[in-house]
């Protein structure tokens, strides 16, 4: 609804199945030929945009299903590593067949697209809140009514807007979005050469990161909720899977040790995050864990969190084969058509959400007991 | 691929289904004490409340029908706390005086000629003096507006030390959520606070803050909660969730925080409710202060 992606753009069409894609049948032929597509990774990614929306919701029954309530990492994760995953191997491609230039400038085309989509959502956004501002002037809220006053310099605000520095609640992800996909042609190129070292580096900048507080401000104050600096790691390495690292690490997931590893790393992340929700059973909790262990920081992409997904990751590639029939279900296909439509089914939610809580009597505030801290 | 999309619209309808179901069942709970509420969603649904034929004191009476004073109850998990007041107790029961402070934010005062009789400090004033009779009791305000709470620490150390009242009550955190302060930084700020409080040899309850869902898209306010609430029980100090309170009350029907009124009447019902609970919530807190150590220091209220 938000941006009409053509045929002929990539990452719209990413991994798409021939049968669904009539019209690209080379891209078609050449897909079956290499026979890497993944409707797999349609799928998460489609479940990923669910549940985000889901997380933007006000709490209500849904809520219970998106897995930030069962471990540390939550749907965001999944969405940037397959973002990663699909737009490497799409434009990785690309780079390969039609060169640096050519596929340098799909990937612009791509990012024009993500920000035209981010400065459209801002406009609803806007004009939301100055509905608010005009129609609700309760004296109970007075002093929160402040937030609204960036109303009065639009010319401030909107800028900042344009520079992705001024971004309102739930819409943290498409700037990160952009800014990972404005790097990709430089990763790309890199990994071609020597996938390993692309990985390295990122997680170098990943660790000085964390050693030097490196940050994108934003606007009026405050940082990226989602920085950069730190989530380009799960972006990078979803490309790095992508260009044969996935391969290469079957062994490894197919082992008995990575199993056992991973599920007893969701075990404890469960019995974790259940003190959060049942503060009874916070007693049980050690206090040098804690001290250890909080704050799980989400803006930062903290450790745990990653190893979270990885431990996620393994056992979801382990028990859910490329090959598994129910993959190509009539039922499961609404899913993969998401996962295969990323912006617009992300804009669909944002909008949706905020229309929510506009719109309707949002009842319930946000109930994030995640001690990471805010939501999606 | 005509099969897909007709099973994409069975499963887009599915969702819808749930999310309506899910919207509605919260609605009609709140709505069911209040079948007056109907109109009043309904004069909300248009685009334009200005224009919307009953005036808004008439809405807002709708809305917020006036209700006997014991309605402002809050279920019981809302107001025990393990931490204890032992210094207002002490108060209470010996010296028959109890000096209280609250440090807050804006959302301390309502506007307006009669805002600062109308406000939570004062309503917790007056319920105070009809609870514990034979004491003598004052509560003063300090507001802080525009104060993030590391800005509002150095105050509370020298209000605390110049003063010496018995309690302080600090609301905050909403200045801090506008300005989206880096909620560790908040967090610091909310330790230091309690801490200098401690030194000064005062009693402490931390407030936390107003549940308003109009504003939820655009104030973050889950980490400030949190770190509120950490802060209060890493310092054995209670938390008075307001926020918790208002919304439970929202959603019980009691007060329509949604409402666009433009009237001071529902802010002022809300306001005496915050200050009769804060009264309550003052009370036991100190009453089971002076039962933990020894039963023979009862209090009388």
């Amino acid at each position: 609804m938000v941006v009409a992606v053509p045929v002929t753009n990539p990452a719209g069409a990413e991994a798409v199945p021939p049968h669904a894609q009539p019209r690209a049948p080379a891209r078609a032929r050449a897909a079956r030929h290499a026979g890497e597509r993944e409707l797999r990774l349609d799928l998460f990614r489609g479940i990923a945009l669910w549940l985000i929306y889901i997380d933007h919701l006000p709490p209500n029954i849904l809520t219970w299903f998106t897995i930030r309530n069962y471990g540390f990492s939550d749907a965001t994760e999944i969405f940037i590593f397959i973002s990663g995953y699909t737009a490497a191997f799409v434009y990785g491609r690309a780079m390969r067949e039609r060169g640096f230039v050519v596929a340098t400038a799909r990937i612009l085309k791509r990012v024009w697209q993500i920000y035209v989509a981010h400065v459209f959502l801002f406009t609803i956004y806007l004009a939301e809140i100055s509905y608010v501002a005009t129609s609700f002037e309760n004296p109970l809220y007075a002093e929160e009514m402040g937030i609204l006053d960036f109303l009065k310099q639009p010319d401030v605000t909107i800028v900042q807007a344009l520079l992705l520095k001024f971004r309102p609640v739930n819409m943290d992800v498409l700037p990160l979005y952009i800014v990972l996909m404005l790097f990709l042609p430089p990763i790309l190129w890199l990994m071609q050469r020597s996938a390993d070292l692309a990985l390295g580096l990122s997680v170098l900048l990943y660790a000085l990161t964390w050693q030097y507080d490196l940050t994108l401000t934003a606007y009026p104050n405050g940082v990226w909720y989602f920085n950069p600096f730190a989530w380009q790691m799960l972006f990078v390495f979803g490309a790095w899977c992508a260009l044969g690292g996935a391969k290469r690490m079957s062994g490894v997931l197919a082992s008995r040790t990575t199993l056992v590893l991973s599920i007893a790393y969701l075990l404890f992340a469960f019995c974790v995050t259940l003190t959060w929700y049942i503060p009874q059973l916070a007693r049980f909790m050690p206090a040098l864990l804690e001290q250890w262990m909080y704050p799980i920081n989400k803006t930062d992409l903290d450790v745990l969190r990653f190893a979270h997904f990885l431990a996620l990751a393994a056992i979801t590639v382990r028990f859910l084969h490329r090959d598994w029939p129910g993959l190509k279900s009539p039922w499961l296909r609404p899913l993969v058509v998401c996962g295969q439509h990323s912006l617009e089914i992300f804009c669909l939610g944002v909008f949706l959400a905020l229309a929510d809580k506009s719109g309707a009597r949002a009842k319930l505030a946000d109930e994030d007991a995640d001690m990471a801290g805010g939501e999606l | 691929m005509k099969a897909s999309a007709w099973i994409l619209a069975a499963w887009m309808t599915a969702a819808g289904a749930v999310a309506a179901v899910v919207v509605t069942t919260g609605g009609a709970r709140a709505d069911e004490p209040h079948p007056a509420e109907a109109s009043a969603a309904a004069a909300k649904s248009e685009p334009a409340p200005a224009v919307s034929t009953p005036a808004p004191a008439a809405r807002d009476a709708a809305a917020t029908p006036a209700a006997p004073a014991d309605s402002c109850e809050v279920p019981s998990y809302l107001l025990t706390t393990e931490a204890r007041l032992a210094r207002v107790a002490e108060a209470i029961q010996t010296r028959r005086r109890l000096d209280i402070l609250v440090v807050g934010s804006a959302s301390s005062l309502l506007a307006g000629p009669d805002g600062a009789s109308g406000s939570y400090p004062a309503r917790l004033e007056a319920a105070l003096r009809e609870r514990l009779s034979g004491v003598t009791v004052n509560v003063a305000v300090v507001l802080q507006v525009k104060k993030t709470a590391e800005e509002v620490v150095p105050v509370l150390e020298k209000q605390a030390k110049d003063r010496k009242p018995t309690l302080v009550i600090w609301q905050t955190g909403t200045y801090d959520a506008l300005k989206s302060v880096d909620p560790e930084d908040f967090r610091a700020a909310v330790e230091s606070g309690l801490a200098a409080l401690a030194a000064a040899g005062t009693d402490a309850v931390l407030m936390n803050l107003q549940y308003s869902p109009r504003m939820e898209t655009m104030i973050t306010v889950a980490p400030y909660l949190d770190n509120i609430r950490v802060g209060a029980e890493e310092h054995g100090v209670p938390l008075f969730d307001r926020f918790g309170m208002m919304r439970y009350w929202n959603e019980s029907g009691r007060f329509d925080l949604f409402n666009t009124s433009h009237g001071l009447a529902l802010a002022k019902q809300v306001h005496d409710c915050l200050g009769q609970t804060l009264a309550a919530f003052v009370v036991d807190a100190a009453h089971s202060a002076a039962d933990a150590p020894d039963d023979e220091h009862r209090i009388q209220h």
